[in-house]
């Protein structure tokens, strides 16, 4: 009988921790098709950050290091310096890349570490049960903004492909969301893009996956896939921020 | 026998220089040595000044405090250190930059040479502080000529061929003064 | 062997890249720039990785990825930097990694200054950073001991998997000594049963990591730990006795201050009064055995360090209290002398 659905090889075959609904699950499985689909895992090494994917080490079959709060960019500079021929990912959420980690994010980026990075976006740390995270957006109930997020006391979200989308070192700056099949067919496509820009050494690629949190948002699966799409898509818009190749095409 | 030095002066007039080159010469020379430099935001411009210690035996704590010999190259440097000096002590000073008339210690030898003033009639610009370890190995014989000449030629760059020959000069017009 | 002269930082890092370390990734700080320097300019020429990290958090963590992939890493900082490490340092060691870091230390706390320091005992020897664990510190004495060190401190990171210290200050950093450099024969352990570098297909994946959530199983990996911590407090201290065998008092201090202490110790010994000194060379491990036989026939112990009092803690602990130990200090960056040093050693130990 003809095999038309099966678990990525790079995707190990146990069951996770995230909760129903949560769109983890479908970030993992199109991060390991594409290293699949590249034939690469022997050859990657990933580095986990701290929040809900803190255990991913245990799912993925690549190679995988377990990098303190937000300083994953910088473990896997460490491991992408010594091993120019390895492929490198990072695999971060909002609390740990944009805010105890801006500083490595940004600086990794303005380097332009060879290096992939995988950043959910869910306006919300998960993790610690729900409270404020950089991206959060304005009016936004959680455990530390219990009247909703007011820019004028906890500031305004970050927008991260926005601002890496400014640094010469980023070489793809690209947001994409995982709430419909044609999204997360996009997201795909951006993440196979990412680690192509990795083998062929054009620098830092980050690929922005708006992703849902039912548990802390306090929503069924559904209603929370139908917040991303109406209330997180127009504050964080998906699309290109930057891509050096479209310009590199756009020259020919 | 342990030699302790004490060299100071601005930043800039080839203190810490100076006291590598006398290091230098101990290392040729098989002996134990020490080079301590004073560091920090005086390094940018204020006074400047760096231990050596030259010895048959492990050098201990490396830090001068009270020096055998002196080079002051300034009138600061020559004024906070000059009652440090061990008695029986020699110190070797710019007198174009320093006035010493009111030492009143008797038990120590002060070597007075124009070295800045020496420097400048001879196109050597910069080259006071080296007039200065030129008389020093003249008066105390720590060092030979041969010994300082060939330190000289391995501590500058061959690319700078022409300041090899300008030191030499230096040194010669040291202990000739 | 031929003699170089050298600063302090300097031979760190010739000692280093000898020694195979194949990265470094540090952070300006007086007074350890010149290692950066000297690795800015040599490991590239070396084959190895040279990165200038955007701060001391950034480039303790870089040399976890590195170490991670089974490379020899290292950093350096001085005291304000080692601070910023101290978590990467405690993930360092829950991982099990071997890895190198020097603290040329300098006066705290805060900002504190520039000058040559020793009050990072209790940091590099108890609390560098969260959680039960142990760094390998090395206390350096001399330019060439600090060659000798980092390349001693490589090899035991790598044969026990886990951090280790070159506990140095600012005094030394800056000297110049003559220093010659051993051959070094290629001291290769076999990292290939946990390096995460790939696992080409044809092993399990490894997995670098600190986080055990059952208390069960955590208990378990720091208890490991701690028998291996066993057989190197056993097996690895190291410690120069010197003039002990009939002191009637015996100094105790490491590092700068020990060059200090050495000069006191004869001048005390002329004046007829018998003064020895045990100077550790491992901090920790510290010498318990070494100590206890250094003082067999003192009567008193006078320890003296730059700071106000650290490594008399464990002193006290490695002789029980058995006889009385007096502490003198200078600290803030102001380095004691040796005439200072003789007082003390007079008013304790020059009353016969």
């Amino acid at each position: 009988m003809a095999v038309v659905f099966e678990r990525p090889k790079a995707l190990a075959d146990i069951p996770t921790h995230y909760c129903p609904g949560c769109t983890h699950g479908i970030v993992h499985r199109i991060l390991c098709e594409v290293i699949d689909e590249m034939g690469i895992e022997g050859d990657t090494v990933g580095v986990c950050p701290v929040g809900c994917s803190v255990m991913a080490y245990d799912y993925f079959n690549c190679d995988m290091i377990e990098a303190p709060h937000g300083r994953a960019p910088a473990v896997a500079t460490g491991v992408k310096r010594t091993n120019p021929d390895k492929f490198v990912f990072t695999y971060q959420g909002d609390g740990d890349l944009a805010a105890i980690g801006t500083c490595e994010t940004v600086h990794s980026a303005t380097r332009g570490e060879n290096i992939v990075v995988i950043f959910i976006n869910n306006t919300i740390y998960g993790m610690t049960g729900g409270q404020m995270a950089p991206t959060t957006l304005p009016g936004q109930v959680t455990q530390t903004t219990p009247f909703g997020r007011d820019p004028k006391l906890a500031g305004y979200p970050v927008r991260v492909c926005e601002m890496l989308s400014t640094l010469t070192g980023t070489a793809l700056a690209q947001r994409v969301a995982v709430d419909s099949v044609a999204h997360v067919r996009e997201a795909k496509k951006a993440i196979r893009k990412a680690f192509e820009n990795q083998k062929a050494g054009r620098g830092f690629s980050i690929v922005e996956v708006l992703s849902t949190c039912p548990t802390n948002w306090g929503l069924t699966p559904v209603e929370a896939i139908k917040r991303l799409q109406d209330e997180m898509i127009p504050y964080y818009p998906l699309g290109v921020y930057k891509d050096i190749t479209a310009d590199e095409e756009g020259n020919k | 026998m342990t030699t302790e030095i004490l060299l100071a002066g601005f930043g800039g007039q080839g203190v810490l220089f100076a006291g590598k080159i006398l290091a230098y010469c101990g290392l040729m020379d098989s002996k134990e040595l020490s080079w301590l430099p004073s560091y920090g935001p005086e390094m940018r411009g204020g006074t400047a000044n760096c231990s050596v210690c030259i010895s048959d035996e492990p050098i201990g704590s490396p830090l001068v405090l009270t020096p055998d010999l002196l080079i002051a190259m300034n009138q600061p440097s020559f004024d906070k250190f000059i009652n440090a000096v061990k008695p029986g002590g020699k110190v070797f000073i710019d007198s174009t930059l320093i006035d010493a008339s009111e030492c009143t210690r008797d038990d120590i030898e002060v070597f007075a040479i124009p070295s800045t003033q020496l420097a400048d009639e001879n196109e050597l610009k910069g080259g006071s502080n080296i007039i200065l370890l030129g008389k020093l190995i003249k008066e105390t014989g720590l060092f030979t000529l041969e010994t300082m000449k060939k330190t000289i030629e391995k501590v500058v760059p061959p690319t700078k061929a022409q300041l090899i020959a300008n030191n030499f000069r230096a040194i010669e017009l040291g202990m000739n003064s | 062997m031929e003699r170089n002269l050298m600063k302090g930082n300097e031979a760190l890092a010739e000692a280093a890249i000898r020694a195979g370390c194949k990265c470094f990734f540090g952070y300006p700080i007086t007074p350890q720039t010149e290692l950066a320097a000297y690795m800015a300019k040599r490991m590239n020429k070396a084959g190895g990785v040279f990165l200038q990290a955007e701060s001391e958090i950034a480039a303790i963590n870089m040399v976890l990825g590195a170490a991670s992939t089974g490379v020899r890493a290292m950093t350096s900082s001085s005291s304000p930097g080692v601070s910023l490490k101290a978590e990467g340092i405690s993930y360092i060691a829950g991982s099990d990694l071997p890895a190198v870091i020097i603290n040329v230390q300098r006066g705290g706390p805060g900002l504190g200054g520039i000058q040559p320091s020793q009050a990072d005992y209790w940091q590099a020897t108890k609390a560098v950073g969260h959680g039960d664990f142990h760094l390998l510190v090395f206390a350096p004495s001399s330019v060439q001991e600090m060659v000798d060190m980092v390349i001693k401190a490589f090899d035991t990171a790598d044969k026990y998997r886990m951090p280790a210290m070159i506990l140095a200050d600012g005094l030394l950093g800056q000297m110049m000594e003559p220093v010659s450099f051993p051959e070094i024969t290629a001291n290769n352990v076999d990292k290939s049963s946990w390096a995460a570098d790939g696992h080409k297909n044809s092993r399990e994946h490894h997995i670098i990591n600190s986080l055990y959530l059952q208390p069960d199983k955590l208990e378990k990996s720091v208890k490991e730990r701690f028998e291996r911590y066993e057989t190197i407090k056993a097996t690895e201290t190291d410690a120069e006795l010197y003039l002990t065998e009939d002191c009637d008092i015996l100094l105790t201090a490491y590092g700068a201050t020990a060059r200090v202490v050495k000069s006191a110790v004869n001048a005390a010994r002329e004046q007829g009064i018998k003064a020895g000194m045990l100077r550790p060379k491992t901090l920790w491990p510290f010498p318990v055995k070494e100590l206890n036989e250094a003082c067999k026939t003192a009567s008193c112990i006078l320890d003296v360090e730059m700071s106000m009092g650290q490594m008399v803690d464990d002193v006290k602990l490695a002789i029980n209290c058995s006889k009385p130990v007096h502490f003198y200090g200078r600290t803030g960056g102001v380095i004691p002398t040796p005439a200072e040093v003789l007082e003390e050693i007079k008013k304790y130990g020059g009353a016969k």
